[in-house]
């Protein structure tokens, strides 16, 4: 063994020491993370309840899925989640990160501010956010809003307003990450792009239009690929401030993930579980694939 | 290093003479969830025993209840975990079809016995001709008034029938100018424990049933299923008495003092006892046209398919004594759920306490329902409710579109 050690050469054996180190995480990734990523697929072919027998069913699962309309219905509201929260907390936070990059006076202690929700639990925050959504006469919004003489809303008990009493929470919590980043964008595109506009005479917004969004395309691409991606595996928000955690009121509230979890830990139907985390991993994959494709053509 | 190889001679010799002595006493597991009056029960319990049984050791495990099933599930088919386990009776088939826990030994617990000893209710364990699990303690519902409120509406006592219910409810109700509730009558409360009151309370008190006596036809399509519903979404819509979830939950409205009337079982009442300021009794449910209902549910406790040999002897020595009268008022006295013996239940102190009385009276008129799986059935009243109330469909349609997918339900587990 130490002959053979000392056989090789400097480089080969950093190579060597630098591939144990990688190993242990790597083994890790293996088996926690990839492991469980491919049984996914094979236990969605399965009649499984976790405990009982397993009985193979090939595609059974995924054509039950396919035809139950609760499906079709907590897939469009995962999109809602998606398509309303991500352009609404985008464009939220990269008019708090343009105007806070403007600022020296507080700059910090601002953005610590935004960043905060970011680092709280979800389950607490949720939990805040369903009691500031209660009627009245304990619904803080409720209360602020009989002040101004507007009848009180129903919010998470309303098959309409549910969906987005629930998204305005995670769109706060997500907030500080998107601002410290879109902030971080903006900082990197060069001084002198900015001076050579103004000494030409632009205008602020055509500055912002010209210079600063087409520079940070690729930091706007990252954050949606990002956010998507965090609102269509939306979860917490939802187990929380639902009656029962069940998505209601209606399932007009429950995303993919709570139908995931309701099958596998409610009904124990395992391999139906598994079949809809495959469908969403492909969601998922897709949206991933979109980015990659989209950031070459940038370059 | 003379002394240290003696030593430790020593102590290898003193730690084999002290196993030897306790491979000789058996060593049992007992699971249950975490419910601070319920470990504490059981810990008596074990003390008792281990008294009484100075060859047995029992192992008390307990875990957050949203985890319960997955760990028992998990560790079960793995070959490890308890040998009496404590189970809702809701759950016997998944336990039972899973293998997981092992019918009763009739040897040990003849099922003549169990019959004559036990509530009726308790007849749900029987599958198969074999009695799967036995409770301690069995739940029932009644009515928790608050009685500061009803004196203030000027009424002396609870409602005796459904329609002095609405009345009272609807004269203990105060809003603001604007209609918004101050303070609810009733407070409905579709994910308490309101599902089962329409359930098995208010479509029997209409002349229906909830399923088909085998346990595998949904029923409550019926003319009785929609009124009961009727009865129930009627307090938000029409009466404007109270607001499903209004204050959160049902008992949380209750315990502030801001509902009239609250339904709900006697594990609740250690919290209204708390509560400071609060001035509440109990009292049966409501009846109609001279006839009562109440709806049943109780925990049992199995011994699992794991347990053989002298530990499966030890387990059904404690389950014995989980099961026998002394346990039961222990309890009652610890937990304030109610003696699954009429025996025990029924004796005078019980029957007419102030706080048990109603729920051990209501035990006799009680159902309780033979779920294939709890949360999906619930939600079909849950949805039914929230479709009258917030979309206006109509009681029987709601019902008709709740039930196939129950019916569903119904025809996986039985297929």
């Amino acid at each position: 063994m130490t002959n053979f050690w000392s056989k090789l050469s400097i480089k080969q054996k950093l190579a060597i020491t630098a591939w144990f180190f990688l190993a242990v995480p790597l083994v890790f990734y293996v088996t926690i993370r990839f492991y469980p990523t491919f049984e996914a697929f094979y236990v969605s072919t399965l009649k499984w309840n976790l405990l009982g027998v397993k009985k193979a069913i090939g595609l059974k699962n995924y054509v039950k899925i396919f035809a139950d309309e609760d499906f079709w219905l907590v897939l469009w509201n995962t999109t809602k989640y998606a398509l309303v929260g991500v352009p609404i907390s985008m464009i939220i936070a990269f008019v708090i990160a343009y105007w806070l990059n403007e600022i020296k006076f507080g700059h910090n202690l601002i953005r610590a501010m935004y960043f905060i929700p970011f680092l709280t639990t979800a389950v607490a925050m949720a939990w805040v956010w369903r009691w500031f959504y209660q009627p009245l006469p304990i619904g803080y919004f409720n209360i602020l809003l009989s002040w101004i003489g507007i009848p009180q809303q129903p919010f998470l008990k309303s098959v309409t307003q549910g969906l987005y009493s629930i998204m305005a929470p995670a769109v706060w919590a997500g907030l500080g990450f998107q601002i410290v980043i879109f902030i971080a964008g903006i900082r990197a595109i060069p001084r002198s792009y900015f001076e050579a506009a103004e000494i030409d005479g632009a205008g602020r917004w055509q500055i912002l239009r010209e210079i600063t969004l087409p520079a940070m395309k690729p930091t706007i691409i990252f954050l949606t690929v990002i956010s998507t991606i965090g609102f269509l595996r939306i979860f917490d928000q939802v187990y929380t401030m639902t009656a029962d955690s069940a998505g209601g009121p209606l399932n007009s509230t429950k995303p993919l993930v709570l139908m995931i979890y309701e099958f596998a830990f409610d009904e124990f139907k395992i391999g139906r579980a598994s079949a809809l985390t495959v469908i969403l991993f492909l969601i998922l994959l897709m949206v991933s694939l979109m980015q990659l494709w989209l950031m070459r053509k940038h370059k | 290093m003379k002394w240290l190889k003696s030593a430790f001679t020593l102590v290898v010799s003193g730690t084999s003479l002290l196993w030897s002595g306790l491979v000789h006493a058996v060593e049992i597991e007992y699971w249950q969830y975490t419910y601070a009056s319920r470990v504490e029960a059981v810990d008596k319990l074990i003390q008792n025993f281990e008294a009484a049984n100075p060859d047995i050791t029992v192992k008390h495990t307990h875990f957050p209840y949203a985890d319960y099933r997955k760990k028992v599930a998990i560790a079960v088919s793995a070959g490890d975990g308890p040998d009496v386990v404590q189970l809702y009776y809701g759950w016997l088939n998944d336990y039972r079809d899973g293998g997981l826990i092992q019918p009763l030994s009739s040897s040990a617990f003849p099922h003549a016995n169990i019959e004559k000893d036990f509530f009726p209710m308790v007849g749900t364990m029987k599958v198969n001709g074999e009695y799967w699990g036995l409770p301690t303690a069995v739940r029932s519902l009644a009515l928790f008034w608050n009685k500061d409120m009803f004196s203030e509406a000027g009424l002396s006592g609870p409602p005796e029938t459904l329609d002095e219910f609405v009345d009272y409810a609807k004269k203990l109700t105060k809003t603001d100018a604007n209609g918004n509730y101050l303070s609810v009558g009733f407070a409905v409360d579709t994910d308490g424990q309101d599902h089962h009151w329409w359930r098995e309370v208010l479509i029997r008190l209409y002349g229906g049933a909830p399923y088909s006596d085998d346990g595998k036809t949904v029923t409550y399509t019926s003319e009785a299923g929609a009124q009961a519903l009727k009865f129930l979404t009627d307090f938000e819509t029409t009466h404007k008495v109270g607001s499903n979830g209004f204050m959160n939950r049902g008992q949380d409205a209750f315990a502030a003092g801001k509902a009239g009337m609250v339904l709900d079982g006697s594990f609740r009442i250690s919290k209204f006892v708390k509560q400071e300021g609060l001035n509440f009794a109990i009292s049966e449910l409501p009846g109609h046209n001279g006839k009562r209902y109440n709806f049943s549910s109780y925990w049992v406790n199995g011994i699992t398919s794991k347990a053989a040999d002298e530990k499966k002897e030890a387990a059904e020595k404690f389950l014995q004594y989980l099961t026998s009268d002394e346990a039961m008022q222990l309890w009652l006295d610890t937990v304030g759920e109610l003696p699954a013996k009429p025996a025990v239940a029924l004796v005078d102190a019980n029957k007419d306490h102030p706080l048990y009385g109603p729920f051990i009276r209501g035990l006799s008129y009680a159902n309780a329902t033979a779920f294939v799986s709890e949360k999906p059935q619930r939600q079909s009243l849950i949805d039914a409710y929230d479709m009258v109330v917030l979309q206006g469909v109509d009681p029987a349609s709601a019902l008709a579109k709740v039930a196939k997918s129950e019916q569903e339900v119904f025809n996986e587990f039985f297929e």
